[in-house]
């Protein structure tokens, strides 16, 4: 059966990895090879790395950061950041990208989008869509004009998966950082109005909001950016919560299925008999 | 260790480097990402990988003449192959991604799109448990359901005796393929974190090195 995707979003500003914060305020956290190399030991399902300063300063992909990080990515990487031509596409997929997201496009150029898919087969296309709640209505946000555009989301991302996309990116700005949980009823609404995977971002701050979105809705990811920087193993914890109730691949070599967690996702320490017996358990390095 | 000489065709469209990476994590050192006629001829396995739509990557090895080397290559030197995605749709005969175009022809049968139930979602993006037909080369070091990344809308349809392993997506999916030498998976063993690794290994081990 097919397992719903963890996947971790690694937000970049030129060569640097930040933390972003309702898309305006950043704090820096350092290399993304880093992050990424980490995200892959923690047995992330997928990684979607986004250059938010490339389509900003109008130049394209910073080609040398995918070379380096893809080397450390032995999951799917999507890129995105910048593109906004075939060329770029193929100059990315040759770096080690697997897909392409694409934001500014999906305003300005819906012809790249329909060609792109020709080119690459729409599963390679991911359309990103920035969503705000504004006056309790949910509209498309442009982060390069920094407004909010008169469309609903659920209408633009049925338009996005006509024109070619084979998956949708939603972040959810409202929520960008704030650590309180997916907006579940926006999630509901484009997941059950599109025939397209749907990733949803935004609002992730611990372990049981990953429990609601695979509860109460269909999306086919959960994605995070933030939350998996906190914390040692992050991934793999949120996994072994998870994994119980869900399908999830979760088959890292050490995992805490055994354990237990506060509710922000911190490991409880075990009881000391538990801990004796460990003492004793030697557990041998697989060998590929 | 005895370094196989692998050859990935490099066919610009395929995510050679993805496929490069992994094979480097394994510790091959004897690779090569080529089109040239004297590599893939003296190439002891070949990899086609692929990303993207039938009719670029099909026209793109004919454009560069790869469907006579590798014709050469695989029909009649016998060299093992493995094709990856599009690169094991290109095996079939046509496909009807976007028309109908006519494929390498080496394993009988078609690429069509997944006829799936209205409410599920297409392309089958994610990583889906594999239920093995029969012994595989390819999963030797798997246990019983080993789970890989797949990213597609189109699947292979062949005789069930070509059929190694399938994936269940409300529908059966064709996971694997094999035929003498050739072998073809649908999901991305490059992506696919320790199971693509081990389908790698197993693969390259299978190779009689001359």
């Amino acid at each position: 059966m097919l397992k719903k995707r963890i996947i971790g979003v690694v937000i970049v500003k030129g060569d640097i990895s930040v933390q972003s914060k309702s898309f305006s305020r950043y704090l820096p956290l350092g290399k993304p090879e880093i992050a990424i190399e980490f995200l892959n030991q923690w047995g992330v399902d997928e990684i979607i790395m986004l250059d938010i300063s490339a389509s900003r300063k109008g130049v394209g992909p910073n080609l040398s950061l995918v070379s380096k990080v893809a080397q450390k990515c032995l999951v799917p990487l999507t890129v995105g950041g910048g593109v906004s031509n075939i060329d770029q596409i193929h100059q990315l997929m040759q770096c080690g990208a697997d897909k392409i997201s694409l934001n500014q496009a999906t305003f300005n150029n819906h012809k790249f989008i329909t060609q792109a898919a020709k080119v690459f087969g729409n599963q390679c296309i991911v359309a990103s869509i920035d969503a705000i709640k504004e006056d309790n209505e949910y509209y498309v946000y442009n982060y390069i004009k920094e407004r909010s555009v008169s469309i609903n989301p659920t209408d633009f991302a049925k338009k996005l998966q006509d024109i070619g996309a084979g998956e949708i990116f939603l972040n959810n700005i409202t929520l960008d950082g704030s650590q309180t949980g997916f907006d579940i009823s926006l999630i509901n609404m484009i997941a059950n109005s599109i025939s397209i995977p749907l990733i949803c971002c935004g609002g992730a701050g611990m372990p049981k909001h990953f429990l609601e979105v695979l509860t109460k809705t269909n999306v086919s990811g959960v994605a995070a950016a933030n939350l998996f920087n906190y914390f040692e193993h992050s991934v793999t914890i949120i996994k072994s919560i998870a994994f119980k109730d869900h399908p999830i691949r979760h088959d890292s070599t050490y995992t805490y299925n055994e354990a237990n967690f506060c509710e922000l996702g911190r490991v409880q320490k075990k009881s000391d008999k538990i801990l004796e017996k460990m003492l004793f358990e030697k557990i041998e390095k697989e060998v590929i | 260790m005895k370094q196989p000489f692998i050859v990935i065709i490099d066919y610009d469209v395929g995510n050679v480097f993805s496929v490069l990476k992994a094979l480097e994590t394994l510790g091959y050192t004897n690779i090569k990402i080529s089109r040239s006629i004297s590599d893939i001829s003296s190439a002891n396995a070949l990899i086609l990988p692929g990303v993207g739509a039938f009719e670029e990557c099909i026209n793109n090895l004919h454009r560069y003449n790869l469907h006579s080397i590798l014709n050469d290559a695989v029909l009649i030197k016998k060299k093992p192959i493995l094709g990856i995605c599009v690169g094991m749709q290109l095996m079939a005969d046509y496909s009807e991604e976007n028309g109908k175009f006519q494929g390498l022809g080496w394993i009988s049968g078609k690429v069509t799109k997944l006829k799936l139930p209205p409410h599920i979602a297409i392309p089958h993006v994610g990583w889906n448990d594999l239920a093995i037909n029969r012994e595989s080369p390819l999963f030797k070091k798997h246990g019983k359901a080993p789970h890989f990344y797949f990213d597609h809308s189109y699947q292979f349809l062949c005789d069930k005796r070509f059929v190694i392993a399938s994936c269940n997506y409300t529908i059966e999916v064709t996971a694997a393929i094999n035929h003498h030498n050739i072998f073809g998976v649908q999901f991305h063993p490059e992506k696919s974190q320790i199971s693509g690794l081990k389908l790698f290994r197993s693969f390259f081990d299978s190779i009689e090195l001359c």
